[in-house]
């Protein structure tokens, strides 16, 4: 690895990387999504042939990396702006970050039955 | 300064403490606007970038979480979407709007997001210039295809 490349690292350099890393993949996935609803105006055949593919168990497990990565950029956002904007913000931001890191993972465990609930179903029967 | 100290270095040459009668020579605070500072050229395109995004974000926050809410979790999650479900949401003018609002406000926040990533690690100017082209690009067309798609939907097509 090249000299300085590596950042001070800890809580505020890894939140900063992971909040660029989902933004990018929301970013992407955000141009696929906007292509696949368009399908709404070739035909209702073509519309369901496609969002049929995203009730597929793989892709049902996509859609959970989806809601993670959303969930943690919502957050963590929520932090960035609190640390611009509140006076006691960057004394807290780790705090911030672990506060954060903590309500990613409860709704992370809570979604885990909605969002692949019918993909186990599909694999294991129901 | 304090007695003790100028009493161990004394007095110093031809020098006497500054007051009322012998003011400090002035020196003007560095980058002050004067009249021959030249007119800024560049605006606050970055200020109001980084204003945005916050902005944009409370308000995606919201949006998203709640689209997210309505199509993954509720009412039996992804296995309920389909075209019939799509023209029943857009029936209605306020899942409209929400959708548009949401459309352009995560177009926006993810471009101008992109663009600071190619900003960043894209380094020669050439790159950088074809990079922040394709992206503008996509993000137009992209914008566009979705508020065509919300304003001419036609739950009636076949």
């Amino acid at each position: 690895m090249p000299a300085g490349t590596l950042y001070r690292g800890r809580e505020g350099m890894w939140s900063w990387v992971a909040h660029r890393v989902t933004g990018v993949l929301i970013f992407f996935f955000l141009f696929v999504h906007v292509l696949d609803t368009a399908l709404v105006r070739v035909s209702p055949e073509a519309y369901d042939e496609v969002v049929a593919t995203y009730k597929t168990p793989i892709v049902a497990l996509l859609e959970y990396g989806l809601v993670a990565a959303i969930l943690f950029h919502a957050l963590n956002g929520l932090r960035v702006i609190a640390v611009d904007f509140w006076s006691k913000g960057p004394r807290y931001q780790k705090q911030m970050l672990w506060t954060v890191v903590g309500i990613w993972v409860v709704l992370m465990a809570g979604s885990l039955y909605p969002v692949l609930g019918h993909a186990a179903r599909e694999l294991f029967g129901s | 300064m304090s007695a003790d100290t100028s009493a161990a270095i004394g007095p110093v040459e031809g020098g006497s403490h500054y007051d009322v009668e012998n003011p400090a020579p002035y020196i003007e605070a560095p980058r002050k606007r004067t009249g021959k500072t030249p007119r800024a050229t560049r605006g606050n395109f970055e200020m109001a970038a980084w204003l945005f995004m916050r902005l944009s974000g409370v308000v995606l926050v919201v949006l998203v979480l709640g689209h997210l809410l309505i199509q993954l979790f509720l009412d039996g999650g992804v296995s309920k979407i389909g075209f019939a479900f799509v023209a029943g949401r857009w029936a209605s003018p306020f899942w409209q709007v929400w959708d548009l609002l949401m459309l352009w406000l995560a177009m926006l926040h993810g471009a101008n997001g992109l663009r600071t990533v190619i900003n960043d690690y894209a380094e020669r100017a050439n790159t950088r210039l074809w990079l922040k082209g394709l992206l503008y690009t996509a993000t137009v067309f992209t914008i566009l295809l979705g508020t065509l798609v919300i304003f001419t939907f036609d739950p009636n097509i076949r």
